[in-house]
């Protein structure tokens, strides 16, 4: 997609972690003793399978056989010396700290992952920005995390990964959305995650095509919780972004949810306004993939549909491919000026860059 | 009119009298022990309209004269389909055996032979296929049950192959599967990110479990196996599936490496197998939406009116048909596919 106007910012790019060792000047020495003690990975897991398009893109592996997206040098090659040639870029910085039941553990590895990233990422190009990585299954000590980080203005929201044991909007997580918003940070819930619990209400399904199609419907679980929760109506200033997770899906579910909430608003009367008006002020949601239809004029239907030409962030989501049905051509379609704003506009008032 | 949901209830008086000695004592010592009992307050008592409790006692939908004169006759219903929720997902596979045939006798003889035009969905102890296969065979060539009846919260994703003996049961029999809104999955959260507080959310995101046994029939090769399978979504709503179908179309063609069994876009399997009720109907902001949603599924041939009496949330079927545009489309959606998915001759 073309960029009029000012420059495109880049709101999902991935830094991969090549391996726990990246990490051990930034752990505690006890961490680095008992992972040379016990063998200890970290958190090993990885919800993106190895040799798939979706978790890298053919012909991106250095031939030191290192992950693609590991070094610096890949995104100023691959990201910012491209085509729409970003001003800026957003690093999520996928690591399955939440699969980590010790939560000395998960607090050790999410505060070392972020000092790697100030280090190898913020320190070497001004051009990046990155998420806090935070352990979300322990709220207090994902505040901690918070805390410490959003003093570095190269840090610009909290992630979280989408899947997780429980609703974002239930009562137990509401100190990280009060954390977020009184740094002025954005929270942003990104594909996957290994919180342990299946993916489906149903248990698990038996192929990644399941797991992968399926996962809007945990990011449809995330926005319908934490919008009847009440997080927004505690914390009008939050933003909340929807990395990596589609959006063509969104406006299907705003009717049914406008329309649950006329009939059932007494259980939550906290929740003053439809949630599409919610959704239309707070959420934000990324580019890649978009799942969009491939006809042009349904495509602008579905963009029309969002009912605010805030919500659209511009991402590559490199190193993935998702060999997205809406192409250059689709996205064409829109106006100019709808172009400007999510390529740059949009991106430029929620990161304040 | 056909009504394609109607949920009669059976009291657990009413289907213990169709139940032998030995499972009729069990019942009164042990009783359904299923789920954990109610998770917070839904929206009215027993989530019904508050006009529907029989002025002659009992619970909404229990009484079969009540729901004739406050549904059936009261709009031209010719036929109605009942889907009666009582849970045959217990702990113990046999109770749920028993529990759904005496329920299906119940049926039989309070419901479908008093009153022509009412059908039923079959009750089957979904969680063991060879037990639900007996129930389907017990009652192979009666007419009056139209379909095989599940709730959509089961225990696993419905294309895994231990269901596929009930799939190859329904298909051998000419009989649809149903899948209905609710249920208990036998411990699985609401939702792929865990329980949630409020009914609203339950209510607004019970769509994932329709979304995972759609993709999960699809990717299973589930109508490879079984080319002749009719899967009926009930009160699963519409609007999502072309978005969806958007999606999982693009990642088949990402990721097809992984199951050769699916020789066709997953789009194609569901607008060839799948039909769907229209309660709760769906309200975009702008109607024309609507009518746009329509034309982008694609499924004018399988959509299936539907009441959803006596729930709180039941559709009018005055308001909720003039939703869909041009009165030929309005007649299939009101009458002519239901009829002829379920030979309603």
């Amino acid at each position: 997609m073309d960029s009029p106007g000012s420059q495109a910012i880049d709101c999902d790019v991935h830094a991969v972690l090549p391996s726990i060792e990246a990490l051990l000047p930034f752990l505690p020495a006890y961490w680095r003793e008992q992972i040379g003690q016990t063998g200890f990975k970290g958190p090993t897991g990885r919800w993106y399978p190895p040799g798939l398009p979706t978790s890298e893109r053919p012909g991106l592996r250095p031939a030191d056989g290192s992950p693609a997206a590991s070094r610096v040098e890949h995104i100023q090659r691959d990201v910012l010396g491209q085509a729409p040639h970003p001003s800026h870029a957003i690093l999520n910085c996928d690591c399955a700290v939440e699969s980590l039941h010790n939560p000395d553990a998960a607090s050790a590895v999410s505060g070392a992952l972020n000092e790697w990233i100030a280090a190898a990422w913020l320190a070497a190009d001004a051009r990046l920005r990155a998420s806090i990585v935070v352990p979300s299954q322990f709220p207090e000590l994902a505040v901690q995390e918070i805390n410490r980080r959003a003093g570095n203005p190269g840090f610009v929201q909290v992630l979280l990964p989408v899947r997780s044991e429980a609703p974002y909007g239930s009562r137990n997580f509401r100190p990280v959305f009060a954390a977020a918003a009184r740094h002025g940070l954005p929270v942003a819930l990104h594909y996957g995650g290994l919180p342990g619990n299946p993916p489906t209400p149903v248990g698990w399904p038996s192929f990644y095509l399941e797991e992968y199609a399926g996962m809007t419907g945990v990011f449809q679980t995330q926005l319908i919780s934490i919008i009847a929760g009440g997080v927004f109506d505690e914390h009008p200033g939050l933003r909340l972004v929807l990395a990596e997770g589609g959006f063509a899906w969104l406006p299907a579910m705003l009717w049914r949810f406008d329309k649950n909430w006329k009939g059932l608003r007494r259980e939550i009367p906290w929740v003053r306004r439809p949630p599409s008006d919610y959704v239309r002020e707070h959420v934000r949601l990324t580019t890649a993939p978009a799942d969009a239809p491939e006809d042009p004029a349904q495509f602008r239907d579905v963009v029309a549909q969002l009912g605010s030409d805030a919500m659209l962030l511009y991402a590559s989501d490199y190193p993935h491919a998702h060999g997205d049905s809406a192409s250059d051509a689709v996205w064409s379609g829109l106006s100019a000026e709808l172009r400007g704003k999510i390529m740059s506009a949009n991106a430029r008032a929620l990161y304040k860059l | 009119m056909v009504d394609c949901d109607i949920h009669n209830h059976l009291t657990e008086d009413a289907v213990s009298k169709y139940l032998p000695k030995k499972w009729r004592d069990y019942d009164r010592q042990f009783g359904r022990r299923m789920t954990p009992g109610d998770f917070y307050p839904k929206a009215t008592p027993m989530a019904s309209r508050t006009d529907a409790w029989p002025p002659g006692g009992g619970p909404p939908g229990s009484d079969l004269a009540f729901l004739r004169k406050q549904l059936l006759d009261a709009w031209p219903i010719e036929v109605g389909i009942l889907n009666t929720l009582i849970s045959v997902r217990n702990q113990f596979r046999d109770y749920d055996a028993a529990l759904a045939t005496a329920a299906n006798a119940c049926q039989v003889a309070e419901w479908l032979a008093p009153e022509p035009r009412l059908r039923a969905s079959l009750l089957v102890p979904y969680e063991d296929a060879a037990l639900a296969v007996a129930e389907i065979r017990r009652h192979a060539g009666d007419r009056r049950f139209v379909q095989v009846l599940i709730p959509s919260r089961t225990s696993e994703p419905l294309g895994q192959r231990k269901y596929w003996p009930i799939f190859a049961a329904a298909a051998e029999s000419g009989l649809p599967i149903g899948i209905h809104f609710g249920g208990w999955s036998g411990g699985h959260p609401i939702s792929g990110a865990g329980w949630p507080t409020y009914y609203l959310e339950y209510h607004t995101g019970m769509i994932q479990t329709f979304q995972a046994h759609l993709i999960s029939l699809v990717c299973e090769g589930v109508f490879e196996e079984f080319p002749g399978l009719k899967i009926v979504f009930i009160e699963g709503g519409l609007a999502w599936i072309a978005p969806l179908l958007w999606r999982l179309d693009r990642s088949w063609r990402q990721l097809k490496a992984e199951n050769p069994n699916l020789r066709r876009a997953p789009s194609e399997y569901v607008r060839g197998h799948f039909w769907l009720t229209t309660q709760p109907i769906e309200e975009p902001p702008e109607p024309s939406q609507f009518a746009g949603m329509i034309s982008g599924l694609g499924m004018d041939d399988r959509l299936l009116f539907s009441t959803d009496y006596p729930h709180w949330d039941f559709d009018n079927p005055d308001s909720a048909l003039s939703s869909f545009p041009g009165p030929s489309l309005r007649q299939k959606v009101r009458r002519d596919n239901a009829r002829a998915l379920y030979r309603l001759d």
